[in-house]
């Protein structure tokens, strides 16, 4: 549904974007990561037709944001990193107004409005004026805007930036919805661990190149190398201990006999991990959990970035 | 690339910009100023003792010349204020982008951001028309002369509007459309006179195109020649040259507004073929 072949972006001698190759299919969430100024925006620009390439070529939907601008902003519903608002118009007028812009009959809008104001949870806020609503609330008027159309493909650009833990949280949960309405939605954010939860596969970009692309949980193999496993038992923490000397792969093993629990690093692949846990589970250890600890996407991303990006 | 009253950017501006009390206490302010003239004018001028105490035709004929000025200097100087931010003002508030992502065309954002802003100036000058109707109570002046005016007021405002859609459309800062839009104003103004006035020097007497033409695109010497349809003889006397001014007029502000409105619709989106 998205594709970009080549694509680079020049400002002068500076490359904002070089090169960059990607795939994003029908249905899928493909989060991008990077730190300020890494290429992320000007990505979006180009697929929201706001930013002519200096050379390669993005498509949605097959139509090149070269050659037919007008049928690729049909397709998408575009959400930019900083956004206005009318201020003296009503949140129904607003997207009254951009239901227009997009050709909706009138007959049509005022049902249309209602859904979206639903999804977005702001139906009690249908009479207040746009400038009235909180920054929270103005993000989701600006999603609904989005969805006004009906698009095939969601282009967000930091949706949840500057908002509360309380206002991430609704729109974490908004986000879940769209990914279940089957919307393909290319999003980028500084929240790591939000686009852990709602993303297929997740890009790095560093420098306007893109330096990974996998899912999370590749990602977070790839640069890990050593995993750090916690083994909850029924028997002894030693006979655990010693039969994870046995085995490949695992290290650093460290025993806490009051706890019931041996915690160790595991360098296999995920495979791997799986026979181990299959052996375990056979062998008379009485495993009661055996569990990966999660590695912040954080050191993920700044360890792939090498410590450079700013988040 | 239609332009009806169906354009979202047109029905919305003529929302916002009426939603707002500053819009009718402006047109209050305007139209009592001007009441306040035309009774001070009237006042005066019976009052005088060899009047008789009524207005005699040349009087009223003055008071009609008096207003038709201070109208021409409400579109000069306002049509600037109104239009020159029309899209630059979009991008200071960052409403653009999510404009020009939507399925309108460039032509319609355009011509929805030009009609809205001149709308309220129609507004102004059509609020005005029974003011100037009191000049028909004392004679004078014809009604045929009062519509050749309002339709050019009318041009003039398209025009000017459209240079400062232009304008807005091509600069990123308002406050720089609006120094760029009222620069326009003022060489149509005072540079076309002035260049007028130098051909016709450098002619020596001789027949001068460029005189003529400097002069007959001057909106001064326009609202002087409908005024004073007389007038005109003057120039042709001067240039040597009997090309009707009202035409040459008409030409040059329809070129100057189909000129403007092409450029704003060219340069509204980037063109994304074009690689830079």
């Amino acid at each position: 549904m998205i594709e970009t072949r080549n694509l680079t972006k020049s400002y002068g001698t500076f490359r904002a974007l070089h090169d960059l190759n990607l795939e994003v299919g029908e249905g899928r969430v493909f989060g991008f990561v990077g730190a300020n100024g890494a290429g992320k925006s000007t990505t979006f620009s180009i697929l929201a037709t706001l930013l002519p390439p200096s050379s390669g070529d993005a498509f949605v939907g097959g139509h090149s944001v070269r050659t037919s601008p007008a049928e690729v902003r049909r397709l998408i519903g575009y959400m930019p990193d900083f956004f206005g608002v009318y201020d003296q118009l009503k949140t129904e007028e607003y997207l009254d107004f951009y239901a227009a812009s997009y050709g909706i009959p009138a007959g049509e809008r005022t049902v249309l409005i209602g859904q979206l104001l639903d999804l977005v949870n702001l139906s009690e806020k249908r009479d207040a004026y746009v400038d009235s609503l909180s920054r929270g609330m103005k993000q989701r008027l600006c999603l609904a805007r989005s969805l006004i159309h009906d698009p095939k493909v969601l282009i967000l650009d930091e949706p949840a930036s500057g908002l509360d833990p309380r206002a991430r949280v609704e729109m974490r949960e908004i986000m879940k919805r769209l990914k279940d309405m089957d919307k393909t939605i290319l999003i980028s954010s500084h929240i790591l661990p939000e686009l852990a939860e709602m993303c297929d596969e997740i890009g790095v970009i560093d420098r306007g190149r893109l330096i990974a692309r996998q899912s999370v949980r590749e990602i977070q193999s790839m640069m890990k190398g050593d995993r750090t496993i916690t083994v909850k038992l029924n028997g002894l923490a030693r006979a655990a201990a010693g039969f994870l000397e046995e085995r490949p792969f695992v290290s650093a093993i460290r025993r806490d006999d009051a706890a019931g629990e041996v915690t160790f690093s595991f360098s296999g692949s995920q495979t791997d991990q799986e026979e181990l846990l299959a052996a375990a589970a056979a062998s008379p250890l009485g495993i009661r959990s055996f569990a990966e600890e999660e590695t912040d996407l954080e050191d993920v991303f700044l360890a792939l970035t090498k410590g450079d990006g700013a988040i | 690339m239609k332009a009806n009253l169906s354009n979202p950017v047109l029905m919305k501006e003529i929302k916002l910009r009426f939603r707002s009390p500053k819009s009718f206490v402006g047109i209050l302010f305007y139209l009592a100023a001007m009441s306040l003239f035309v009774i001070g004018f009237i006042y005066l001028m019976t009052q005088d003792g060899s009047s008789g105490g009524y207005l005699d035709p040349g009087q009223s004929y003055l008071l009609f010349t008096m207003l038709t000025y201070i109208q021409l200097v409400l579109v000069l100087f306002i049509t600037p204020g109104l239009t020159a931010g029309a899209i630059s003002s979009e991008r200071e508030k960052q409403t653009l982008n999510m404009l020009l992502t939507t399925s309108q065309t460039s032509f319609q954002i355009i011509i929805g951001k030009l009609l809205s802003s001149i709308a309220f100036l129609v507004l102004m000058l059509v609020s005005s028309l029974p003011l100037y109707s009191i000049v028909f109570l004392y004679g004078g002046v014809s009604p045929k002369q009062l519509l050749q005016l309002l339709f050019y007021f009318l041009l003039t405002t398209v025009a000017i509007g459209s240079l400062g859609v232009m304008f807005s459309t091509l600069i990123r800062k308002t406050i720089i459309s609006m120094i760029a839009t009222y620069g326009s104003v003022l060489a149509l103004l005072a540079v076309t006179g002035f260049l007028s006035v130098f051909f016709a020097v450098l002619s020596q007497g001789g027949a001068s195109p460029a005189a003529h033409l400097f002069a007959a695109i001057n909106p001064a010497v326009l609202t002087a020649s409908l005024l004073a349809p007389d007038s005109g003889g003057f120039l042709h006397e001067v240039t040597n040259l009997r090309w009707p001014i009202w035409l040459i007029y008409l030409l040059f502000y329809l070129v100057v507004t189909a000129t403007s409105v092409f450029v704003s619709v060219k340069s509204l989106r980037v063109n994304m073929a074009r690689g830079k």
